[in-house]
């Protein structure tokens, strides 16, 4: 059985309907009714934060999570799963990149680099 | 000349408790090795990715637990002076040799497992049938005065525990899902229900080693486990069938045709190219 799903990669999810996964015309049941596409965060030990580890599709978010489990927890990598449905997920627009990131370049004076530090003030 | 039994009357009982223990260990090795033999099959064949990830990790869960048992089974071969494992060398029995050099007789495996795929619902349903047993087997298991059995149980419970979850989920979305979807896993509740008996019914070494309170009796968990069918099927709408006539035989090697075919292929490489590994 083959759909062929077209994939958005981490950062380029568009706002839009069926976002992240929009299947390519294809005869499978699996394919005519796509299961929504779902962003996984894996905790990795007590203490940390949750880290994105990837995306899949399930039913219903109690399958994501059980899909989480069976796809990124089988090698011992997580104690704690979030999942969130892509489409909530809203993304910066890769097009406004210049807009957005470049001006924060040269901007070196907002690195705490000018500032002399006491001797007495460790873990700096 | 003749031995009598009183020659060795210690000896005779000792012998036929490791023989019957030696039964039930591969019973309970053929029937996890079996099904996940069944299930691997699915390995780039799931209905989606994801599923396809969770069947083949249930299916090596169950291989890890036939692992331990043939281990287990092995050990005890090798330490009885009879061997009444009819092996085709002379070596010492291992996991391997109990796994690829037996023949289909001396498979002592239940029925429902090696019944045959078809499709998602019955390979579904199967995985229900079987984890719910075997998640009440286990759970008594815990408690058994044999050691090794003991320990196995104890760790393969946790595997099993989401194995019933993730498999009654499945039955609740297929019953309760669309039309065809239910339509499907009735047709699998009809062609899986002769072989749910069987389950419930002692083998000859099952009996033997109840009063030991080394293997489980399975006859007392069949309430248990009729009660979690009930739970799981009303919530998907699924009604269970009566007066199913039992196919039994499984237990004592008595397979239906399809247990030769699985034989064949599991097994060609080690029939064909003795001793070879990977």
């Amino acid at each position: 059985m083959h759909s062929l799903i077209r994939k958005y990669y981490y950062g380029d999810i568009p706002d839009t309907p069926n976002a992240g996964g929009d299947p390519i015309s294809s005869p499978s049941a699996a394919a005519e009714h796509p299961w929504p596409l779902w962003e996984v965060f894996i905790r990795s030990k007590q203490g940390l934060d949750h880290k994105h580890a990837g995306s899949l599709h399930a039913a219903d978010a109690q399958m994501a999570i059980e899909n989480a489990r069976d796809v990124y927890t089988r090698r011992n990598e997580g104690i704690s799963i979030w999942v969130v449905e892509s489409k909530y997920v809203h993304a910066s627009s890769p097009d406004e990149a210049e807009s957005f990131y470049e001006p924060a370049t040269d901007k070196i004076y907002r690195h705490p680099t000018f500032y002399d530090l006491p001797e007495e003030v460790k873990h700096m | 000349m003749p031995i009598t039994n009183s020659e060795f009357p210690i000896t005779n009982s000792q012998l036929l408790i490791t023989n019957q223990l030696i039964n039930y260990t591969l019973h309970l090795a053929d029937n996890t090795l079996i099904l996940a033999q069944q299930n691997s099959e699915w390995c780039g064949h799931g209905p989606i990715l994801e599923q396809d990830i969770a069947i083949t990790n249930i299916s090596l869960d169950l291989l890890g637990q036939a692992r331990n048992f043939y281990q287990y089974a092995a050990e005890l071969i090798n330490q009885s002076t009879s061997q009444p494992i009819n092996l085709l060398t002379s070596q010492p029995a291992t996991e391997d040799t109990l796994a690829y050099l037996r023949d289909n007789r001396e498979f002592r495996n239940c029925l429902l497992v090696e019944q045959e795929n078809g499709d998602w619902a019955k390979t579904i349903l199967r995985q229900f049938v079987f984890s719910n047993y075997q998640y009440l087997l286990y759970e008594k298991m815990q408690d058994s005065k044999d050691e090794a059995l003991r320990a196995i149980a104890e760790k393969a419970l946790k595997e099993v525990i989401y194995h019933l979850k993730w498999s009654s989920e499945w039955v609740i979305r297929l019953g309760d899902g669309t039309e065809e979807s239910n339509q499907r896993i009735n047709k699998a509740v009809i062609e899986l229900w002769p072989y749910v008996d069987e389950l419930f019914i002692n083998a000859a070494y099952e009996s033997a080693l109840i009063s030991n309170n080394i293997s489980v009796d399975v006859a007392s968990l069949k309430n248990l486990w009729m009660q979690k069918t009930k739970e799981i099927f009303a919530e998907a709408t699924l009604g269970i069938p009566e007066n199913i006539f039992a196919h039994k035989g499984g237990k004592q090697g008595m397979h239906t045709e399809r247990l030769g075919y699985i034989l064949a292929e599991m097994q060609f490489l080690q029939r064909a190219y003795p001793n070879s590994v990977w």
